[in-house]
């Protein structure tokens, strides 16, 4: 194994220490943003390498997570617990048959995600462009309802109730933490290089030798990979989940990531979940009674999105690739060298 | 023979854009393909290096069939091109854009890549090395950390083409090299060819029109015309011929 550099050793020390003090002193509220925040990494960063490195715009992470989040809790559940809440059909044998603890249900929310993601890579990856968008966007639609009409194994649109709630910011932000330097590890090799290729120019790519096909399958199933972890943590973390938890908004919430962040920056997408999951957490005082030099505004609910979006647009205007562009953060100091 | 092209047509619908030629290549030659627009010299290369597959016939590299491969498999056969218009990795440093090409010969697996195995590191040091090699011999390496599309215009075409040699061809198809390009800058370009093909011990197929360029540079042309083959031999013989004459310039009758 090869030694760690110092960077990625002080990087993860900070979050560390960070995760012992948040999980440690701050209050549940504060600390249930944080999972939400920590999860959202593994979602935004992990669809970061599909859309913003390997430059596919894709827009299929909801049908993901929808699956992470549905093997988790089914894997989850106690066959006692499955027989309470199936309660439209018996839940398929195989549901009451698998019971398992929380690394590896995750681990299979992963693997199942990824599977399905490598039998889908070839038909999509036939198609570019706005053409890609469009059917990656019906895999999540095809998810909902298959999930909506399968009350033997998903409890149809009813959903999963009391799902053990084991979360903990050791395991979001661990996970955060691991599946963020797995990815940079990706990014800093050959097929990190290869995929950057294939978001450049894809025929020229394929013209000196990159397999495309092959390249874009990896990082399509490595995003479905911690997509799937990632929904099987949102599961743990809700503890209801149902078909209609996994709408195109939640694909659409993970591209203002990393737009905002800038594509093709991992950084950028770390920052960008701060900014957007966070932010409208702590722009929830303006919906509010306001009360502004001793007038009395009134409520208006609804006003912390509409300065949410202002505040989206203005960044965007300042700043066109996203505030990291494509750099990371080691570039930016080593940048400078120059 | 390395290259043999065997009754090569090529049609899209009703448009014959190659019918139905031959022609061969030996070892450490540097060929031409000449003709004037639109005579089906880009469409070869395409069919050459697997992008569009023929009609008919067959495409020989050193005595393999290469004609039904897909195009990356081509190139690890040993055959690479650079594009008539600059198509460097513009997010890319010089380097990394010359260890794109080098992918098929870095061997270390994904897993391996993410966890940092041993091999992992052992193998990105000598690509590094090699295509730090490569930039020396074409006299880039002052340029190998700056990205590539930051490069002067020259500059960028010899990335192109060093791009293709990381990827250890035995021969290099190069569609226009020099095009926009000075006197100057052509004349440093054709005594690079001269180089490359000396030190890399490779065959290069080259399309030009620039014709003082491949005069000088050419062991042998082919003139298309049409998509036919109208001329194959010296290009002294080829300003002579005939049909050469009346396909740049038409017939007299005309005149």
């Amino acid at each position: 194994m090869q030694k760690p550099s110092k960077n990625t050793i002080i990087y993860t020390t900070l979050a560390i220490i960070f995760l012992i003090i948040a999980q440690s002193f701050f209050d549940d509220y504060t600390v249930r943003i944080l999972n939400n925040i920590a999860i959202f990494i593994i979602l935004a960063t992990s669809y970061n390498l599909i859309n913003g490195i390997t430059g596919q715009f894709s827009l299929e992470p909801n049908g993901f997570v929808a699956i992470g989040a549905y093997v988790t809790a089914l894997v989850l559940l106690t066959p006692e617990m499955k027989m309470d809440s199936f309660q439209l059909e018996d839940p398929h044998p195989i549901i009451m048959a698998i019971n398992l603890s929380l690394i590896p249900a995750l681990l299979l929310s992963g693997v199942i995600a990824a599977g399905v993601a490598l039998m889908l890579a070839y038909p999509v990856f036939r198609v570019r462009g706005d053409y890609l968008a469009i059917v990656t966007l019906g895999f999540g639609f095809i998810i909902k309802v298959i999930a909506i009409n399968s009350p033997a194994w998903t409890n149809g649109a009813i959903g999963l109730n009391d799902i053990p709630s084991l979360i903990n910011l050791y395991w979001t932000g661990g996970i955060a933490i691991i599946t963020v330097i797995i990815l940079l590890n990706i990014i800093y090799s050959k097929y990190g290089r290869a995929m950057k290729a294939v978001r450049d120019d894809e025929d020229a790519a394929a013209a000196i030798g990159v397999n495309t096909m092959k390249i874009k399958t990896y990082a399509f199933g490595t995003s479905a990979f911690f997509e799937g972890v990632g929904g099987g943590l949102l599961a743990i973390l809700l503890t209801t989940i149902s078909p209609d938890l996994f709408q195109f908004f939640l694909t659409f919430q993970l591209l203002i990531i990393i737009v905002l962040g800038g594509l093709g920056s991992m950084t950028g997408a770390i920052i960008g979940t701060f900014l957007v999951i966070g932010g409208s957490e702590w722009l929830r005082f303006l919906d509010a009674n306001i009360n502004l030099f001793g007038f009395d505004f009134g409520a208006h609910p609804g006003l912390r999105m509409v300065v949410f979006s202002i505040i989206l647009i203005i960044v965007m205007l300042f700043a066109r690739e996203g505030l990291m562009g494509k750099k990371e953060l080691s570039d930016i100091f080593k940048r400078k060298v120059k | 023979m390395i290259l043999e092209i065997k009754n090569i047509s090529k049609s899209f619908g009703g448009v014959h854009a190659i019918s139905n030629t031959t022609f061969a290549v030996k070892k450490k030659q540097i060929y031409g393909i000449i003709g004037p627009n639109g005579a089906g010299k880009t469409t070869m290369f395409n069919i050459i290096t697997g992008n569009y597959k023929p009609t008919n016939g067959e495409v020989f590299l050193d005595g393999t069939n290469i004609t039904n491969l897909k195009n990356y498999k081509i190139v690890h056969c040993g055959i690479a091109r650079t594009f008539q218009s600059i198509r460097l990795f513009k997010t890319m440093t010089v380097l990394e854009n010359l260890m794109i090409g080098m992918d098929h010969d870095i061997k270390y697996t994904y897993l391996e890549s993410i966890f940092r195995l041993p091999r992992f590191n052992k193998e990105e040091q000598k690509s590094h090395q090699f295509a730090t090699e490569i930039l020396k011999n074409l006299s880039l390496l002052e340029f190998k950390d700056q990205l590539a599309t930051s490069l002067s215009y020259g500059n960028q075409r010899r990335v192109e083409i060093a791009r293709a040699l990381a990827t250890q061809p035995k021969i290099l198809l190069l569609d226009e090299p020099a095009a926009g390009m000075n006197h100057s800058e052509t004349a440093q370009l054709a005594t690079l060819l001269q180089k490359i093909r000396d030190d890399y011990d490779i065959t290069i197929l080259l399309i030009e029109h620039d014709m003082k360029f491949v005069n000088h540079l050419c062991d042998k042309v082919l003139v298309l015309d049409y998509g036919k083959a109208i001329f194959e031999g010296h290009i002294s013989d080829a300003i002579k011929n005939k049909d050469v004459i009346s396909a740049y310039l038409g017939d007299k009758k005309y005149a």
